[in-house]
């Protein structure tokens, strides 16, 4: 098993009495790309700025290929960093900024040359290497930090939303760009972002950040599917929630009473009978049901209030007895009920595409 | 710094409470001695209006200058290149044009508007002249910014409703330039207050100003303690005045009722 | 014409008398300076340089130019030195030490000149440095420490500090990521600094006058005990003199600050 790239333990920030940071625990291995995904102030920036040693954290250790490097200074660490605005150095040439690092590890000059036009070729722009930042756009400036930040090919990549300040379109495009050179390249990746779109894209693991807490790490799909809590689920995806209190627990099923009647649903660690919880469910997974299909595992009844038009799909809101409201999702095109304002309909969904969370 | 400036001006200062002797006598003088009062009343008097004559020409200048793009760049420079002169030139360039056969004297002459020069120098009008030229350019940038800053949609909507071009200047574009001209204004008379060059070269026996006082108590009749009272008394006014700007700077901005 | 169209043209017209009232005396001055006449009218019955040369050929005025030439370069070089450093020092410092010092950084800029020019004066008599090169240095770095610490502190405040944390992450030590980043990025500013030192040291009248003596004293002084004398053409020509080098540092100023922003390229290695 060789050593992790990354390894946080129990890292914490604090600023006088607010706590940016608190508990983080994190290993990355050789080769992975993980998101800190998260709401502003949430607390990944400062976790990032941390293992970047542009901060120093107040508890914890920071371990780099097996060793402690919370005593290094920054230009010690040998780790590139890819800001949000780019930061390349406006009175250098695009060449002189990506030669940068290279000078500063005494690399001969000829060799330093042909490593940057290497780099330019990398992130797709020969030939620029005599162009101001000012001369460039937004998407190129952000290549031409990602070069910079790869030319010395360190061990491991931080990248602060670096395409937070890119518009929608480039955005997708560089998002494939990056998940292209991460898997030609094979580097770790910390990649730091708000937009859980983003996030499901491109990384192998994501690590959701709350009020300075990894609230859950995993998979995408796990992450998705099985949130944690109902901070994970609401900030990944749309979700309904349903308020509860939980009767019967057994095989990771969970029992909870509702407003609604009794729901089933996949249970989250951590909870026990009798305590507050929240059923969680996602609108693709809920169906209108007719008046002869077969009951599901969950079943509520109202009266649709809203139907929007997607294009590919329209998404409902069906207003329940308590006034609590239900999000659904139809294919444009599906057989099945069809959607009317106004209408009284029941939904349903199964027990395995539900989750029931700690309502904490 | 410390050594070099505040030392030595509190030195100064300290002298105006102890030389000759200890005491208070040197104040009681500057308020008793006619003299005296005399002086500080030319000063003020030459630095109302100064800023009175800086008020009123600053404002065409900088109104235009803000509101004529293609002009401000050349009227930027205008005021730039005196505002970086020394004024000893300047102060000297005017009295090259004011004497009685300068310039200004033999145009008005030549075309016949006047029967004997005018008498333009070492009086108080040659000082007016020379000073408001020192200091206009202190006016016209804060004014220009406030100008500038001013919604340019607001003069036209007050035509729209009704105001003629005197009305909405007096209550639209004036009252939204004030703080600039205010600044500019209270700048302008502090700096007055202080001015020697300009006074001592165009000005005459009865435009006698503070710090040429100071100069020459310090040069020539020795006199210490005078000399550091006229100091603290210009210090202290220059500091309450440029205090009392700040503060209005941060009072709220009234609102205007109708 | 309607009210409003004729409120704007007295405006305009304002304007440019206004305009020439601001620069003609000094244009004036100028052209008089090549006047041959010994009077001084204008415009001036013919041209000549013998003012020029009559300066060149007087002593007293070659040394005065000289001093205050002298004075101007180690007076704009310590002025820069000691203001940068000083901005540098204040930038990321908070605090009401940090004030204190701050205020009494720019204190001249606030106390009137005559004053500033007795209390240097008063120090230095006691100290016997009147009519001393030194002393003279030391009163004009002093009034142009200010406009230093101001230009270049002007400079630091629209300084990315973002660049030097990029700097830091790419290998550079912050003594290196100093040099080679915010220096090159705030050197427009510290330029602006050292053109206004010089320019407020060549102009500098009223502390000159207090520390000349008629052994060491600048053009400015010259000029001043000239005035009151019979004033003659020839003044005239020292007064360009003075505004030519004013104007120059300006100058210099203008251009310096239109190429800003142009690249310094050390391409790939030093």
């Amino acid at each position: 098993m060789s050593t992790p790239v990354l390894e946080l333990r129990g890292v914490g920030k604090r600023f006088g009495q607010v706590v940016a940071v608190t508990g983080v625990d994190l290993t990355l291995d050789k080769g992975e790309f993980i998101s800190f995904l998260g709401p502003s102030g949430s607390g990944k920036t400062t976790t990032l700025t941390m293992v970047a040693g542009l901060q120093k954290p107040t508890e914890g250790s920071i371990l780099l290929n097996g060793q402690d490097v919370v005593p290094l200074p920054p230009y010690r660490r040998n780790i590139g960093v890819v800001f949000q605005h780019y930061a390349l150095f406006p009175h250098m040439t695009v060449a002189a900024n990506i030669a940068f690092p290279l000078q500063m590890r005494k690399v001969p000059r000829a060799e330093a040359g042909q490593r940057v036009e290497a780099a330019l070729k990398l992130v797709g722009l020969p030939g620029f290497a005599d162009r101001l930042p000012s001369q460039l756009s937004g998407g190129q400036q952000q290549r031409v930090a990602l070069a910079r930040a790869l030319v010395y090919e360190p061990p491991l990549l931080l990248m602060d939303e670096p395409l937070g300040a890119l518009d929608k379109n480039l955005r997708a495009q560089m998002q494939i760009e990056i998940a292209r050179l991460h898997r030609d390249l094979g580097i770790t990746v910390l990649y730091v972002t708000h937009d859980q779109e983003e996030a499901l894209v491109m990384s192998d693991r994501i690590a959701v950040f709350n009020h300075g807490q990894i609230e859950q790490i995993g998979r995408p799909q796990a992450l998705y599917e099985r949130p944690a809590t109902p901070f994970v689920a609401g900030f990944l995806g749309d979700s309904t929630f349903l308020a509860g209190r939980v009767q019967t627990l057994a095989d990771e099923k969970a029992v909870v009473q509702t407003a609604h009647g009794a729901l089933r649903g996949h249970a989250a660690t951590g909870l026990r009978v009798g305590d507050a919880a929240i059923v969680a469910v996602r609108p693709e997974r809920v169906a209108l049901l007719g008046a002869d299909d077969a009951p599901r595992d969950n079943t509520v009844q109202g009266r649709v209030s809203d139907v929007i038009y997607l294009g590919q799909s329209r998404k409902y809101v069906v207003r329940l007895e308590d006034g609590a409201e239900l999000l659904g999702l139809q294919p444009v095109g599906a057989a099945g009920v069809a959607l009317s304002e106004g209408a009284e309909v029941r939904v349903g969904w199964t027990a395995t595409d539900c989750n029931v969370l700690p309502a904490g | 710094m410390a050594v070099v400036f505040a030392v030595p001006v509190g030195a100064l200062l300290m002298r105006s409470a102890s030389d000759p002797v200890w005491g208070l006598q040197n104040f009681r003088s500057l308020w008793e001695e006619p003299v005296y009062a005399s002086l500080i009343r030319n000063t003020v008097q030459i630095s109302l209006a100064t800023t009175i004559g800086c008020i009123l020409l600053a404002y065409p200048f900088a109104h235009v200058m803000a509101t004529q793009p293609r002009l401000t760049r050349l009227l930027t420079l205008v005021v730039l290149i005196p505002f970086w002169s020394s004024i000893l030139v300047r102060s000297f360039a005017w009295m090259v044009l004011l004497q009685n056969n300068g310039i200004i004297n033999e145009s008005l002459l030549w075309l016949g508007v006047i029967g004997q020069p005018l008498e333009l120098i070492f009086n108080r009008t040659g000082v007016l002249i020379g000073m408001v030229h020192v200091l206009l350019p202190f006016v016209v940038f804060p004014l220009y910014g406030s100008i500038r800053a001013m919604d340019p949609a607001l003069m036209p909507a007050a035509a729209c409703l009704g105001a003629g071009p005197v009305r909405a200047f007096l209550r639209v574009q004036l009252p939204l330039t004030l703080p600039g001209l205010a600044t500019g204004a209270v700048l302008v008379f502090v700096m007055a207050l202080g001015f020697f060059i300009t006074p001592a070269l165009l000005g005459g026996r009865r435009d006698a100003v503070i710090a040429r006082m100071i100069q020459l108590q310090v040069s020539q009749l020795g006199d210490w303690g005078m000399a550091a009272t006229l100091s603290l008394v210009l210090l202290v006014a220059t500091l309450l005045l440029l205090g009392a700007t700040q503060l209005l700077v941060r009072s709220p901005a009234r609102r205007v009722t109708e | 014409m309607t009210a409003a169209r004729l409120w704007r043209w007295a405006a305009w017209v304002l304007t440019a008398v206004i305009a020439v009232y601001l620069v003609a005396p000094m244009a004036i001055v100028v052209i008089i300076s090549f006047s041959d006449s010994a009077l001084l009218n204008f415009p001036p019955p013919g041209l000549s340089l013998r003012w020029y040369r009559s300066l060149a050929d007087t002593p007293a005025w070659r040394d005065a130019i000289l001093v205050s030439l002298e004075i101007m370069v180690i007076t704009a070089a310590i002025a820069t030195a000691l203001g940068t450093a000083a901005a540098i020092g204040l930038a990321s410092w908070r605090g009401p030490l940090a004030v204190a010092v701050r205020s009494l950084l720019m204190a001249p800029l606030v106390v009137p000149h005559i004053i500033s020019g007795a209390a240097i004066f008063l120090l230095f008599d006691s100290w016997g440095w009147v009519g001393s090169m030194h002393a003279l240095v030391f009163g004009h770095t002093a009034l142009a420490l200010p406009y230093v610490v101001a230009t270049v502190g002007a400079a630091l405040e629209t300084y990315d500090r973002r660049l030097d944390q990029a700097a830091l992450t790419l290998g550079a030590s912050p003594r290196v990521a100093f040099l080679r980043i915010t220096l090159p990025l705030i050197s427009p500013g510290i330029l602006a600094g050292l053109l206004f030192a010089a320019m407020l040291s060549f102009d500098e009248l009223i502390v000159s006058l207090f520390l000349s003596t008629p052994q060491l004293r600048t053009v400015t002084v010259l000029m001043w005990s000239n005035v009151f004398g019979d004033i003659n053409p020839e003044i005239s020509a020292i007064a360009t003199v003075i505004l030519l080098v004013s104007m120059t540092l300006l100058a210099l100023q203008w251009v310096l600050s239109r190429r800003r922003g142009q690249s310094v390229m050390p391409g790939l290695g030093r």
